[in-house]
């Protein structure tokens, strides 16, 4: 190449803040750094949570860290957020969580009653998510040093024998179920973080997701003999766009999305239409996609309407053999469009 | 949604393609000049719903694209410099220069910030009168009047502080050089909705007698574009060259009076290169010299040296409606999002960007 500028910024000697967003710089950062350093063929897998066997159970294994700015939010805080966040990647291959451990790094001179609330939320979120938090951590940094308070939570527990859900599972003609609207969370976390005032604030869907899961697991079992559901994911941050390009990736297919079947909250799309946001990547913390053989998606959706959780759930699209790797959306006109993985965070456009 | 669902229905749309469908006996290039107005195209796939003979080409009005390497090369100095708070919108931050970006910046300890609007700044700036603030001044006649207030307010509060890297640009010149150029295909054009909104559209009534071009100002929804382009062809059809105005519910022939009077007292007009397409004469807005206290670029005094785009990027032929982004053999390879060789590529609203967001065919080597 001739090329003499401007060179391509590889982002290889430092963090930055995109290799946390869930795109294509985490997957990077994995794929450079952590598998090579790790090589383990569980990890490679590149599932929410690690399945193994130990002792004669098969158990579930996770750890997320939270370290989401502002601490509380409307719908929900930091510390049920740590508690649901890991509940929900084990939910995601089928497992009940059992036990909880929880580690907080502490910024000197945070204020005692807000790690009491935390403390507090944790400990309402457990119950309802019905595990408990057994071994934990302290640590304390200088002021400066940390933001405040961030929380890593890792959870065990036991996955259904003969069950087996993998985002490398995904195979044309599977369907495509959103458990509800999209970009709750984010919209919410964004409009406080800025200072935006909606006439109709959104609130995060911060949830445990194993009950719901329960529901659809009962309902698909009977279905069919090969396992009805093959894979499940949270679409956390990167969104449902980033989700189902990991699926789409480790499965070798394609996803072929219905702009029009997927649900978005009036206020959600008001707030992306004034900040220059797309709903499909915006951060949610109590839906799933699950990836549904054809033949139990009619019972799994049916399952997932009659839980809480799952009121608005709906068929979005299809797994396809065509365009392996990628994610279309057909929009409303008619017309279909490639969804991009994105490479960052989403950035507010100018205008 | 109010005042967005009207303009996205699927039935209206169908019955203003059958329309244009109907109306449409000649080939007819048209140029949308807004970026905003090509991510609209691209999103929904407006031109896939057009007739054969009604070919899109995608303007030069992406403010992140056109900025040239030079100026960014100067906000990537400024904001390494200590002491320095450097407020951007969004989208500037992840735009190469020469040899790094803003998020590079930040990464290396510089305070870059995002913020919605210059006023953002200016607060920043009261709040912490030990540092200097530099916002990043880009965009069309859309961003000047804000950018404009905040130099404006900045003065009168007496800040000292404060003060912003002017890279603003205009779009009728960039317009009369395009029609100048001896291979110009545009027949018509889809003049930009936000743009006009400030400055009106008498500009675009001299273009369209000095050239003999119609223009449409033009919104920024789905059923805006289509009934904008369906005006364009009415009027190639009836052989019309006039500025008609489909964007009422924003747009008034003089626009916004209060807001250009307040640009005129902070700005005037300079000597501007593009990126991608070079210098055209008096096709953008610097400080006046009152407001030389508020100019980053004399306050910093940051030398860049000039920089040379890659030969390889065909974005000057993208620009003028030649060649589309899809036949550059770099695009989706050697040329992406993250390391675009060329303007378009830059930010979403490029055309090249918005092909590779939303058009990318399976044929294309995923980088």
């Amino acid at each position: 190449m001739t090329l003499s500028c401007p060179l391509p910024l590889a982002a290889k000697d430092r963090i930055l803040l995109g290799h946390g967003s869930g795109g294509k710089l985490s997957a990077e950062l994995l794929r450079d750094v952590f598998l090579p350093a790790f090589r383990s063929p569980v990890l490679n897998r590149l599932d929410d949570q690690a399945v193994v066997e130990a002792g004669g159970a098969r158990l579930a294994f996770t750890t997320d860290s939270f370290v989401v700015k502002p601490l509380f939010f409307r719908g929900g805080d930091i510390g049920s957020l740590a508690v649901y966040g890991t509940v929900n990647d084990l939910a995601m291959c089928g497992a009940e969580a059992l036990y909880l451990s929880a580690a907080f790094i502490l910024e000197e001179g945070f204020a005692m009653a807000a790690l009491r609330r935390i403390a507090e939320s944790m400990a309402r979120a457990a119950e309802a998510a019905g595990v408990e938090i057994v071994t934990g951590d302290t640590k304390v940094v200088e002021k400066g040093s940390g933001d405040g308070v961030f929380i890593n939570t890792a959870g065990i527990g036991l996955a259904p024998v003969g069950l087996s859900l993998s985002a490398a599972n995904a195979r044309p003609g599977d369907r495509i179920l959103l458990s509800g609207t999209l970009g709750d969370h984010g919209i919410a976390i964004l409009s406080e973080r800025e200072g935006i005032a909606f006439e109709t604030p959104a609130e995060s869907d911060s949830a445990p997701l194993n009950g719901l899961v329960r529901e659809m697991l009962a309902a698909t079992a009977a279905t069919a003999a090969t396992a009805g559901i093959r894979a499940m994911r949270d679409p956390t941050r990167g969104g449902l766009a980033s989700t189902l390009h990991e699926i789409a990736a480790q499965s070798g297919v394609g996803m072929a999305l219905e702009e029009e079947a997927i649900p978005i909250r009036e206020e959600v799309r008001g707030a992306c239409e004034l900040l220059g946001l797309d709903p499909l990547y915006v951060a949610n913390e109590g839906k799933l996609v699950a990836i549904v053989a054809p033949e139990a998606a009619e019972a799994a959706l049916a399952a997932m309407r009659r839980h809480p959780l799952g009121a608005r759930a709906s068929m979005i699209g299809t797994v396809t053999g065509a365009h392996r790797g990628m994610v279309t959306l057909k929009s409303v006109f008619g017309t279909t469009r490639l969804v991009n993985m994105l490479a960052g965070d989403q950035l507010p456009r100018i205008c | 949604m109010k005042f967005i669902d009207e303009y996205r229905d699927p039935k209206l749309a169908r019955s203003l393609v059958a329309e244009i469908h109907k109306t449409v006996t000649r080939p007819a290039v048209l140029m949308e000049i807004c970026g905003g107005q090509t991510h609209t195209l691209m999103r929904y796939g407006i031109d896939e719903l057009l007739p054969q003979q009604v070919e899109m080409v995608h303007g030069p009005g992406c403010p992140v694209c056109v900025t040239p390497l030079e100026i960014i090369d100067k906000a990537v100095a400024i904001a390494s410099m200590p002491g320095v708070i450097l407020v951007s919108y969004g989208d500037m931050l992840r735009v190469p220069g020469s040899e790094s970006d803003l998020f590079h910046v930040k990464a290396a300890g510089g305070d870059v910030r995002i913020v919605y609007s210059p006023m953002d700044a200016l607060r920043i700036a009261r709040q912490q009168p030990e540092r200097r603030v530099v916002f990043f001044a880009v965009g069309f006649e859309t961003t000047a009047p804000a950018n404009a207030m905040a130099v404006w307010q900045a003065k009168r509060e007496g800040l000292r502080n404060f003060s912003i890297l002017v890279s603003h640009v205009l779009v009728p010149p960039a317009i009369r050089l395009l029609l100048g150029l001896p291979g110009n295909r545009v027949q018509g054009f889809i003049a930009p909705g936000h743009v006009c909104t400030v400055m009106g559209y008498t500009e675009y009534e001299e273009l369209a007698a000095e050239f003999h071009v119609p223009f449409v100002v033009g919104g920024f929804e789905p059923l805006d574009l289509l009934e904008a382009i369906l005006m364009l062809v009415r009027q190639l059809e009836e052989g019309r060259a006039t500025v008609e105005n489909q964007y009422a519910r924003s747009v008034t022939r003089l626009g916004n009076e209060p807001a250009r009077r307040r640009m005129r007292e902070v700005f005037e007009a300079a000597h501007r290169k593009w990126r991608g397409i070079g210098e055209i004469p008096l096709s953008g807005y610097r400080l006046r010299p009152e407001y030389a206290a508020f100019d980053a670029e004399q306050i910093f005094g940051v030398e860049t040296r000039q920089v040379e785009e890659p030969a390889e990027c065909i974005s000057s032929r993208v620009l003028q409606g030649l060649a589309k982004p899809v036949d550059c053999p770099a695009f989706g390879t050697r040329c992406t999002p993250e390391s675009p060789l060329g303007a378009p590529m830059v930010s979403s609203e490029g055309a090249c960007a918005a092909y590779y967001q939303y058009r990318r065919h399976a044929d294309v080597v995923m980088p």
